[in-house]
């Protein structure tokens, strides 16, 4: 069977709040209107306003408000129409979510889970476009899952409910209409991904390339080509970017002994930063070149289509470094 | 000792679109003197806080209530445990208040084991969720949508409770007071808002930075209460009062007039935008304390003697206290990596030097 990421994120939080009557959905325009992106279709005529709430525009308020009914025991899920907008409230996210259980020695946990659309959509510009992958990676207390397929989407977001502390889980706009095939076991109401470990969506063993999000799908599409060049590419899904899974990072490095590290975020302190030192401090004697990044121009997202091109990783941005990391710049071609 | 008495407030309520309760508060010899008892047992744990932190046992910030204990005492004598109260980071009377034990304050303060956070927290984060204290919050204005937050928590499972957000005067200009406010009314959520006016944002006086400083008022459409925070009593009536008008209409707003006699935190003498003669006067005319001391003395309800020996009392289970705090142990190294999360799924955390020291979360 097959289904959209914005399917999958609706039939977890409809499965979810039929398991749990603990569990409320809160945010701008998830009821009436469906959703701004129409992941909450339906929720409303199914679970009615008490549970699905619609909020006004006021970011700081209604995420400080999920947060008090979590410490209470309730199980919000509260929805930022884009994750730009988290920035009014992203005080609640890290100082009352994410170091409480800690501040109280485990007297108040904070089960609760923030989600919408990160990072760059299509023609939006600077204010709309900004990847928190790392910003809020950054952060122990908080977990951060980051869903490519639809099935990510199912057994991630299914987990992130569950789990008793505060996850950030980042989607990404222009995934929400991309069709996947579901397995079974998937579909199934009891599916959940374990969070901290990431999926080797593609097995290689030339290069290692580690991708979250939108660019698993860009990575595939290289490791493709490269394939086609003679280059067995490993692609990584993070899956969680908090926990990192650093081990499966790891084991796949000292495989392949290459690293190309890409997102969508701005590259200085980004989570290639992060995966890159990783693998420095724990496999550095197993590269055989220096570690790459492709990431986000580091400007402020430009609205201009040509720009905007420019300003985020392409399919050939990953094709071309992981032929530098091989040594092989040079077309298969010419050199044969 | 049961006898019902009534006790006049000392000034009448001024009350912000809803009709104001009435002045006349009935209490019993029992509740005045454990009033005066559990109010000296707060100042002489600040005093003694005080000094603990001047002898450098207690690091870091360091606020103390005393002055505003009626607030504390009479919003407690209103309330049951099943009531949620949610403050900001002067929390040790408001958790003393909740049930929580002298021994957990100073050995919190002074950062051991046997702190209500074990030591992790510090003086701004006491937190007793089983007696409905959510804490003790360090960022000025946060706690007033978490506290509508448990509000909108106790509406959803129906528990016919409420939720008291305690802010200052400081606090009453953030705008998610407004946000979160509005919400509550628009849903009718179970929500007081106690604004606790000490009439100092930290050294800020309120007219300074506030063009309204009538903060009862300053929730417009929803209804508000100005109260005598001296006055243990008229803070038991209001929040009494409060506490039906938000399980029947949703929120209200209650301006305690009050006062620090302390500066901010320790790092402030509290001389500097303010006069000695007006703490002095404060002490003299408004006291909490000395307001109900006199209650009882001239209801003959006890007597002089019985009031020092209380005091005497009172002084000695602090010491107590001290004494044992200062014999548990800082936490162990281990603590460090605890309660990260509740569930870390076995992920790896890391020391300062990650090769010499790392955790994997439980």
């Amino acid at each position: 069977k097959e289904m959209t990421v914005r399917e999958a994120l609706n039939s977890v939080l409809d499965e979810e709040m039929s398991a749990d009557p603990r569990v409320f959905l809160m945010g701008e325009e998830v009821g009436e209107y469906q959703g701004a992106y129409k992941v909450s279709k339906g929720l409303l005529q199914k679970f009615g306003p008490e549970r699905v709430v619609d909020t006004p525009i006021t970011e700081a308020g209604f995420t400080g408000i999920g947060v008090g009914a979590a410490y209470y025991g309730l199980r919000p899920v509260v929805e930022f129409m884009t994750f730009n907008f988290a920035m009014q409230a992203i005080d609640h996210i890290i100082n009352s979510a994410a170091k409480t259980n800690y501040m109280s020695a485990g007297n108040i946990s904070v089960p609760i889970v923030f989600r919408g659309p990160n990072g760059a959509a299509a023609g939006v510009g600077a204010q709309h476009s900004h990847c928190y992958a790392a910003w809020y990676g950054s952060c122990p207390g908080l977990k951060v899952l980051v869903p490519y397929s639809s099935e990510d989407a199912r057994g991630l977001l299914k987990a992130a409910i569950r789990d008793p502390d505060p996850v950030v889980f980042l989607e990404n706009e222009l995934m929400y209409g991309e069709r996947f095939p579901v397995s079974a076991e998937a579909l199934d109401s009891s599916f959940c991904l374990p969070i901290g470990k990431a999926k080797i969506e593609r097995e290689g063993k030339d290069v290692t390339i580690t991708a979250f999000s939108k660019m698993v799908g860009l990575s595939l599409e290289a490791a493709e080509i490269l394939a086609k060049e003679g280059i067995s590419a490993e692609v990584i899904n993070l899956r969680s970017i908090r926990p990192l899974d650093r081990s499966t990072i790891n084991a796949s490095v000292r495989k392949t002994n290459r690293l190309v590290t890409v997102e969508e975020g701005f590259p200085q302190h980004g989570v290639g930063a992060e995966i890159g030192m990783s693998i420095v401090e724990d496999s550095f004697g197993y590269l055989d070149a220096p570690i790459e990044r492709i990431t986000g121009a580091d400007v402020p997202m430009p609205y201009a289509a040509n720009l905007e091109r420019m300003a985020l990783p392409q399919i050939e941005d990953i094709v071309r470094a992981a032929k530098r990391v091989c040594y092989r710049s040079v077309p298969m071609a010419a050199t044969a | 000792d049961a006898t019902p008495i009534t006790v006049e407030t000392s000034v009448p309520f001024t009350a912000h679109n809803c009709e104001a309760p009435s002045r006349t508060v009935e209490t019993t010899a029992q509740e005045l003197v454990g009033f005066f008892r559990i109010m000296a047992l707060m100042r002489r744990m600040e005093i003694a806080a005080d000094s603990l932190y001047k002898a450098k046992l207690i690091r870091g910030f360091c606020h103390l209530y005393d002055g505003q204990e009626a607030v504390a005492i009479g919003m407690e004598a209103a309330i049951t445990k099943k009531d949620s109260i949610i403050t900001a980071y002067r929390d040790h009377c408001t958790f003393l208040g909740r049930g929580g034990t002298l021994l957990e304050v100073f050995s919190e303060l002074m950062g051991r084991q046997a702190g209500c956070s074990k030591g992790k927290g510090g003086s701004m984060h006491f937190y007793r969720k089983e007696a409905g204290f959510y804490g003790g919050h360090g960022i000025v204005g946060a706690q007033i949508p978490l506290g509508i937050g448990l509000a909108f928590a106790q509406k959803y499972k129906k528990d016919e409770s409420v939720s008291f957000a305690l802010y200052g005067d400081g606090a009453a200009n953030q705008g998610q007071l407004f946000e979160a406010l509005n919400m509550a009314a628009l849903w009718d959520l179970p929500a007081i808002l106690v604004c606790e006016n000490n009439h100092y944002g930290m050294g800020t006086a309120e007219w300074r930075a506030a063009k309204s400083p009538a903060y009862y008022k300053r929730g417009d459409y929803v209804p508000g209460l100005k109260v005598d925070g001296m006055d243990a009593l008229a803070v038991k009536q209001a929040c009494k009062f409060a506490k039906e008008h938000a399980l029947k209409n949703g929120p209200i707003i209650l301006e305690m007039d009050t006062y620090r006699y302390h500066g901010h935190s320790m790092s402030d003498p509290g001389s500097t935008y303010r006069t000695r003669d007006e703490i002095s006067g404060v002490r003299q005319e408004r006291d909490p304390i000395e307001r109900i001391r006199k209650l009882l003395l001239s209801l003959d309800l006890a007597t002089e003697k019985e009031l020092k020996d209380t005091e005497k009392e009172v002084r000695k289970e602090v010491d107590d206290a001290i004494a044992q705090a200062k014999e548990s142990p800082m936490p162990d190294p281990s603590e460090l990596f605890s309660n990260v999360y509740v569930k870390g799924y076995g992920a790896e955390s890391f020391g300062a030097d990650r090769k010499e020291v790392r955790a994997v979360l439980p």
